[in-house]
């Protein structure tokens, strides 16, 4: 993450007449933004190094000859800045016409993944729908039998937020830009499966495409039957190992049918890896145990009520309590349920029989 | 860990041991990539040639189990090129002095007969690590599941403690945790010798202390661990509760544990799946997943958070803290009337020192400007812990451990001539009834494979791709083998994750005696052709 060692020094600016202060190491969006100005981006991830490549952020700097990229300059004492004027305004659109005019399709499922509606929301802020421009598509898709990553590169507007989300926060490289202008085609080492790249499928390139050119193949298999509008996000921790990530659940209708990371998640900082990306769904699994089950007299596990089995529980270690006393009784709690478990665990057994039987399975 | 994951991007030398971070703590490890990326030094000591040793500037390829022999090597080098750091010796630790003793005679030529490890090789480690500004070392199960888990970890703290490479950003002694949960399944006192916020049980003030809040006079005694408790199924152990834990195939000598279990007169099992385990049990009761109840999980950093219903729980499941209070309340135990998790989560927080300034509320907010939820936070006012051993340590001094190496609890021998280790795989998770009902998954990791040097296939007859019987002094298994460098000469590798592969009919040979952890990574093996 950049921004973390910044040295405090705070220094003024004027942004659209105001004077507004700043420390050492603010870009000016960086400025413009923590004081809720709307400059549109394209290219730009917070987390990743400025690279300038959409220009849509430019803005009027007084003094310079041309307007300036606000993801990519630093913010120096006295500037004086316009971020909405007639003109850059004006520039936007032309710029944004001509984006949009190269891709196939600008309106996505918003299952594509986390901002795959950037662009479209620009082109409903600037009003683009009709245009003179013919624009050819600068990629072409890319058949990869990957269960979770489409690789629709037709949507591809050569941001490269995935290149450097790829490089820059998974470390991995696995994918690059071949050719350039309308060529330009977003591919791996030779040009191959991402199964047979440096590719861990953590997902992140998805979660960074702003058109959902990358998108998230699983989660589109509930495309077609979940509006658009009635997706559900709940806030929680990832189910597999021990750092932590913060993960959106998102669901409709009782149904669990993606994971977003959480860009602000305290561990993750909106990084996950293959298995917190895409392996929810043994939640809902039709293996999943529905009902209680008591071994019955021919040696089988049978369906029950909750009654009865928590009666057979309860009366199974009360006879071996009775015949063998307290420390014939053993606990092992989860390492996979939340504290609450672990801690009636441990409860149960020292509140219940007055010994120190508990453990959990960290052992092995 | 001692230090929080932000951490991860700031050493200047990273030393990794018994990790296999890149699979099995990916996000983690990406930490690890920026702090390369910035020009930090990385050494790897590993018997594999795993993922991280590709991205490291030393590479230690160590023998399985012999870990300890290559710390004492690096510390005897730290104090004799004089790196260690006096100033941090003299005031916040003590032994030294018996300690530069202890060590004058492991040289890291000696390490090289124990470890194969170029005694050059583990002269720089040390030089690295010892002139260091901020050193940093990051562990996992390769250092633990050994049966001299406890040594392995003390010298690798011995390390840290010559070096003061600990209480400051960057440093530390950071073993990553292997369960989303595991680190708050210990804070909330599953364990046989602690209280929740590891309140020793044998303290007479915290056995008073419980004994008020639950109305019962508690053992001031230790429990004995889960290994021991399997051990004595049968003859005085007769029941047990286990909640959500695959206990057959996560732990090794499946066939002991499965006598063990079948031995038991009641076994009621709570989890999500008809696991292997819960096929055993007398009850099984379904409990809600994860996604479907609410709760408060911790993190390898002690980060302390939310985890969120997203949907229903399936069927009739309901959530643990239900299915345990309702067992309780049928046996007549005091204070189980929960009606939700939110007054357990506050039950815990007031019997805790570590969660004394936390509740649930504070928990569903989360990080703030002024607060970090990372345990100990022992009062309100309190603004977290991202970093432990800040200025002093909990129990007043650094003690310096006097640790010998100890060969593991088998080694190969005419029988049993190859080393086997085990681990786990990037895709898949333990034991992967989840993992392995994730659509997609498959895509990689079709089957289980045995990980074998190339150049080691025509000594024991094995062809790449086909089948071969894996022998060890417990059992045998049918297993394919797959050729590759990661797999150094005489050491061959399996994931446990797979139940039609049951890796762990063969391990378990050995326990750490202090901390009952099973020998999962070292077992002498012998293999044929089918
Ligand atoms: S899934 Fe992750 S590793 Fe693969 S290309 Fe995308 S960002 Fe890179
Ligand atoms: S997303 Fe991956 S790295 Fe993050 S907690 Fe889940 S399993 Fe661990
Ligand atoms: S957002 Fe600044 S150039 Fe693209």
């Amino acid at each position: 993450m950049r921004n973390v060692d910044k040295i405090q020094g705070v220094h003024k600016m004027q942004i659209d007449g105001t004077e507004v202060t700043f420390s050492d190491g603010e870009t000016i969006l960086e400025v413009a933004q923590r004081h809720q100005k709307d400059i549109p981006t394209l290219c730009y991830d917070p987390r990743l190094e400025p690279f300038g490549g959409c220009r849509l952020c430019i803005v009027e700097l007084e003094g310079a000859r041309n307007p300036v990229a606000s993801c990519t300059t630093q913010a120096t004492s006295d500037m004086v800045i316009r971020t909405s004027t007639d003109s850059i305004e004006a520039y936007r659109r032309t710029l944004l016409d001509m984006v949009i005019s190269e891709n196939r399709e600008v309106d996505v499922h918003p299952l594509r993944g986390y901002v795959s509606n950037e662009l479209a929301s620009l082109r409903d802020k600037y009003e683009i729908y009709s245009s003179n421009i013919n624009g050819t598509t600068s990629g072409r898709s890319k058949a990869d039998d990957n269960p979770f990553i489409l690789r629709d590169y037709d949507l591809c507007i050569s941001c490269y937020r995935c290149v450097r989300v790829c490089a820059e926060q998974e470390g991995d490289h696995a994918i690059n830009v071949m050719n350039r202008g309308f060529h330009t085609q977003i591919t791996t080492e030779f040009d191959g499966l991402l199964k047979d790249s440096a590719c861990t499928f953590c997902g992140q390139c998805i979660q960074t495409c702003p058109t959902g050119a990358l998108a998230d193949k699983k989660a589109l298999r509930a495309a077609d039957t979940v509006p658009e509008t009635q997706i559900d996000k709940t806030r929680t921790v990832c189910p597999y190992c021990g750092v932590g990530c913060s993960v959106d659940i998102l669901t409709h209708d009782e149904k669990i049918i993606g994971i977003h990371p959480a860009m602000d998640g305290p561990a993750n900082q909106g990084a996950l890896c293959v298995k917190g990306q895409f392996a929810y769904d043994f939640v809902q699994h039709p293996d999943r145990l529905k009902v209680p089950l008591v071994r019955g007299d021919d040696g089988k596990l049978h369906e029950t009520s909750w009654d009865d089995a928590l009666d057979t529980a309860a009366a199974g270690f009360q006879n071996v309590h009775a015949k063998h006393g307290k420390y014939s009784v053993y606990g092992i709690a989860s390492g996979r349920a939340p504290s609450e478990a672990a801690y009636l665990m441990q409860k149960f057994i020292r509140a219940g029989f007055g010994t120190n039987y508990i453990d959990n399975c960290s052992r092995a | 860990m001692s230090n929080p994951l932000v951490d991860m991007q700031k050493p200047d030398v990273i030393f990794c041991i018994g990790t296999n971070m890149t699979e099995c703590h990916p996000v983690a490890a990406t930490g690890l990539k920026k702090a390369i990326a910035r020009g930090a030094k990385l050494i790897v000591a590993d018997p594999r040639r795993i993922g991280l040793a590709d991205l490291s500037h030393l590479y230690l390829p160590l023998r399985v189990g012999s870990d300890t022999a290559l710390l004492l090597g690096m510390a005897h080098v730290i104090a004799r090129e004089g790196l260690v750091d006096e100033e941090f010796i003299k005031h916040r630790t003590t032994g030294y002095d018996d300690f530069f003793e202890h060590i004058g005679r492991w040289t890291p030529e000696w390490a090289e007969t124990i470890t194969g490890v170029p005694a050059k090789d583990i002269e720089t480690a040390a030089i690295w690590y010892g002139i260091a500004d901020k050193g940093a070392i990051y562990y996992t199960l390769g250092i633990t599941e050994h049966i001299c888990g406890v040594e392995n970890v003390q010298s690798l703290c011995n390390l840290a403690l010559m070096t003061g490479h600990v209480g400051r950003e960057g440093t530390g002694i950071n073993p990553m945790r292997g369960q989303n949960n595991i680190q708050g399944a210990g804070d909330s006192g599953a364990l046989p010798n602690n209280y929740p916020g590891f309140q020793s049980v044998t303290d007479p003030e915290n056995q008073q202390k419980f004994k008020v809040a639950y109305g019962k006079e508690i053992d001031l005694e230790k429990g004995i661990t889960k290994v021991t408790a399997l051990e004595l199924c049968g003859d005085s152990i007769h029941a047990m509760l286990i909640d959500g834990e695959n206990t057959l195939i996560s732990d090794p000598d499946r066939e002991h544990c499965e006598h063990a279990l079948r031995s038991l007169e009641h076994l009621v099992v709570i989890d999500i799946f008809l696991t292997e385990t819960a096929e055993l049990a007398d009850v099984v009761l379904p409990a809600a997943a994860w996604g479907e109840t609410d709760g408060v999980c911790t993190n390898t950093e002690r980060r302390v958070q939310r985890m969120r219903a997203a949907v229903q729980p399936i069927g009739q499941a309901r959530p643990d803290w239900w299915i345990i209070s309702e067992i309780a309340k049928r046996l007549d135990f005091n204070g189980f009337d929960y009606d939700s998790p939110k007054p357990i989560f506050n039950e815990l927080c007031s019997l805790s020192p570590i969660y004394a300034g936390l509740d649930w509320d504070r928990i569903d907010i989360g990080v703030t400007d002024e607060f970090n939820n990372q345990w100990p936070v022992p009062n309100r006012d309190h603004p977290g812990t991202p970093r432990l051993h800040e200025g002093t340590f909990v129990n007043g001094k650094g003690i310096f451990s006097n640790v010998h190496y100890r060969d593991p609890a088998e080694t190969i021998s005419e029988d049993f001539p190859v080393w086997l280790t085990t681990g786990r795989r990037l895709q898949s998770y333990h034991t992967r009834t989840q993992t392995g009902r994730a659509e997609g998954i498959d895509y990689f990791l079709p089957e289980e494979s045995l990980e074998v040097n190339p150049a080691d296939l025509e000594k024991w007859k094995l062809t790449d791709g086909e089948w071969c019987r894996m022998h060890s002094a417990r059992g045998s298994i049918h297993i394919k083998v797959k050729a590759t460098n990661r797999s150094p000469r005489g050491t061959v590798f399996a994931s446990f994750s797979f139940g039609d592969v049951p890796v762990n009919l063969l391990t378990g040979s050995g326990y750490d005696p202090v901390t009952h952890t099973a020998e999962l990574k070292v077992c002498p093996v012998k293999l044929e052709p089918l």
